[in-house]
C-alpha cells in the first residue's frame, strides 16, 4: 500500500486531509495537493469527499424511506417497511418523551438526524485505506499522483459537517426561542436569571455560555467521537506492512474496534438526535 | 481540518433533507402507523363487542328456553285439566244415557207386561167362554153375555 515509501506520520496526515476544492492565487481553481494549499484556500473552499459522501447518504436514507412511504400501508406491512417502522417508531417515541410542546417539524428533524449521523458514521466502518486507495488508483488513470488524491470518507470526521449540523439546529433554537417567547421573553431569559436584574452582567455571562455552548458541544461531541475513533482504524493501519505478528494483531484489533465502534455510531448518532430535541423543548418552554 | 464553505453546504443540504423528510417521508409513515393502530383498536373494540353480544345472545336462548319450558308445562297442565273436564263430562254423560235406556227398558218391559197380562186376560175370557159354551153344550150368545163375560175376565 502506499505506506511503503511514506512515514506514519505522512499516512496519517494523508488520511486526514480532505479533498478540498478551492481557489489558489497562482492556481486558479484546483484541488488542493497538500494539505498546505488546503490550508491556502481559507474559507471559499469545499471539501469534496465529506460533501459527496454526506450528500450522498443522505439522498440514499431519502430514497430509502421514500420508496417505503410511497407504498406504506395500513395493512400487513413488508419486511422493508417493517424496518422503516421500527427505526420511525424508535424515533417517534424519543420525540413524545423528549419534547412536550406541539411541533410537526421536531420529529421528521429528529430521524433525519438519527438516520444521516447514523449513515456517515457507518462509512467508519468501511476499511480505512479501502476508497481512498481505490480513489487514488482510479484518479491515476487520468494521470493524478495518487499521493496527493485525498479521500475521506466519513463526513462525520470534518468538523465542517458536524458544525454545519449543529449549527442548523442552533438557528432553530434561536428562531423557536424568538418566536414562542417574543424577542423580549428570549433577552430577558438571557438576562434576569439566574440572579436577578441586578445581577444582569453575570446572567448574560451565564446564559450566553449555556447557549452557546449547545451547537459546540453537539458537533464537537460528534466530531470528536468520529474523529478519534477513525484515528484508531488509521494507527490500527500501521501495524499492517510490517512483519506477519503485528499484522495479525492488527487484524485482531480492528476487529475489536470495529464491532465496538458499531456502538459508539449509533450511540453518538443516537445523542445527537436526543440533545437536538432536548434543546428544542427548551425553546419552546416558556415557563423559564 | 480547515472551516470552510462545506459548513455553509452541509447547513443546506441538512436544511434540504430536513424538508424533504417533513414533507415526503415522515406524514405517510406516520399516517400508515396511526391508521393501524385505529384499526387495531377498533378490530379489539369489535371483538370485545362480540364477546359480549354472544353472551347476551346466550342469556336470550336461555331465558326464551326457559319461557318456553314454562309455557310448555302450562299446556300439559291445561292439557291435563281439560282431559279430567272431558273425562269427567263424558262419564256424566254415560251415567245419564245408561239411567234413560235403563228407564226406557223397564218402560217398555213394563208395558210388554201390561199388554201380555192384558191379552192373557183376553185369551182366558175366551177360553172362559169356550169352556162354558162346552159346558153348557149351546153356544152362548157371546153379544148377549159380553158384559158377563168382561166382568169374569176382569176377575181373572
Amino acid at each position: 500500500m502506499a505506506t511503503a515509501e511514506l512515514t506514519a506520520s505522512d499516512y496519517i496526515q494523508h488520511h486526514l486531509t480532505n479533498l478540498t476544492l478551492g481557489w489558489l492565487p497562482d492556481k486558479g481553481l484546483v484541488f488542493a495537493h497538500n494539505a498546505e494549499e488546503a490550508a491556502a484556500m481559507g474559507f471559499w473552499a469545499l471539501h469534496v469527499d465529506s460533501l459527496l459522501w454526506s450528500i450522498g447518504l443522505g439522498v440514499l436514507f431519502l430514497i430509502g424511506f421514500r420508496k417505503v412511504a410511497d407504498s406504506v400501508t395500513a395493512g400487513v406491512p413488508g419486511k422493508a417497511q417493517n424496518f422503516i417502522e421500527w427505526i420511525i417508531d424508535f424515533v417517534n417515541e424519543n420525540v413524545r418523551g423528549s419534547f412536550s410542546a406541539k411541533n410537526d417539524m421536531v420529529a421528521p428533524l429528529a430521524l433525519t438526524i438519527f438516520a444521516w449521523v447514523f449513515l456517515m458514521n457507518l462509512m467508519d466502518l468501511v476499511p480505512v485505506d479501502l476508497i481512498p486507495w481505490a480513489f487514488g488508483q482510479f484518479m491515476g488513470l487520468f494521470g493524478a499522483d495518487p499521493h496527493h488524491v485525498f479521500m475521506r470518507v466519513v463526513p462525520t470526521t470534518d468538523p465542517n459537517i458536524t458544525f454545519g449540523m449543529a449549527i442548523a439546529v442552533f438557528f432553530l433554537v434561536l428562531y423557536y426561542s424568538v418566536k414562542i417567547k417574543g424577542v423580549g421573553g428570549f433577552v430577558g431569559e438571557l438576562t434576569l436569571h439566574p440572579f436577578g436584574k441586578f445581577g444582569l452582567p453575570a446572567n448574560l455571562i451565564l446564559e450566553g455560555i449555556s447557549l452557546l455552548s449547545k451547537p459546540l458541544s453537539l458537533s464537537l461531541r460528534l466530531f470528536g467521537n468520529m474523529y478519534a475513533g477513525e484515528m484508531i482504524f488509521i494507527l490500527i493501519a500501521l501495524m499492517y506492512g510490517h512483519n506477519i505478528v503485528l499484522s495479525l494483531g492488527g487484524g485482531a484489533l480492528q476487529l475489536a474496534w470495529a464491532i465496538f465502534h458499531i456502538l459508539i455510531i449509533t450511540l453518538q448518532a443516537f445523542i445527537f438526535m436526543v440533545l437536538t430535541i432536548v434543546y428544542l423543548d427548551m425553546a419552546h418552554q416558556t415557563d423559564h | 481540518m480547515n472551516i470552510n464553505l462545506t459548513l455553509i453546504s452541509q447547513m443546506i443540504a441538512f436544511a434540504v433533507f430536513v424538508a424533504f423528510c417533513m414533507k415526503y417521508v415522515w406524514p405517510p409513515i406516520m399516517k400508515a402507523l396511526d391508521e393501524r393502530a385505529t384499526k387495531i383498536a377498533e378490530g379489539l373494540a369489535a371483538a370485545e363487542r362480540g364477546q359480549q353480544e354472544q353472551e347476551i345472545g346466550r342469556q336470550k336462548a336461555l331465558e326464551e328456553m326457559k319461557a318456553a319450558k314454562e309455557k310448555a308445562a302450562e299446556i300439559v297442565a291445561q292439557a291435563q285439566k281439560r282431559y279430567n273436564e272431558v273425562m269427567d263430562e263424558a262419564k256424566r254423560d254415560a251415567q245419564g244415557e245408561a239411567d234413560r235406556i235403563r228407564n226406557a227398558a223397564h218402560a217398555e218391559i213394563e208395558q210388554e207386561t201390561n199388554r201380555a197380562r192384558e191379552e192373557l186376560r183376553e185369551r182366558m175370557a175366551t177360553l172362559a167362554v169356550a169352556a162354558a159354551e162346552k159346558v153348557l153344550e149351546k153356544e152362548v150368545d157371546a153379544s148377549a153375555h159380553k158384559a158377563l163375560l168382561d166382568s169374569f175376565a176382569k176377575q181373572l
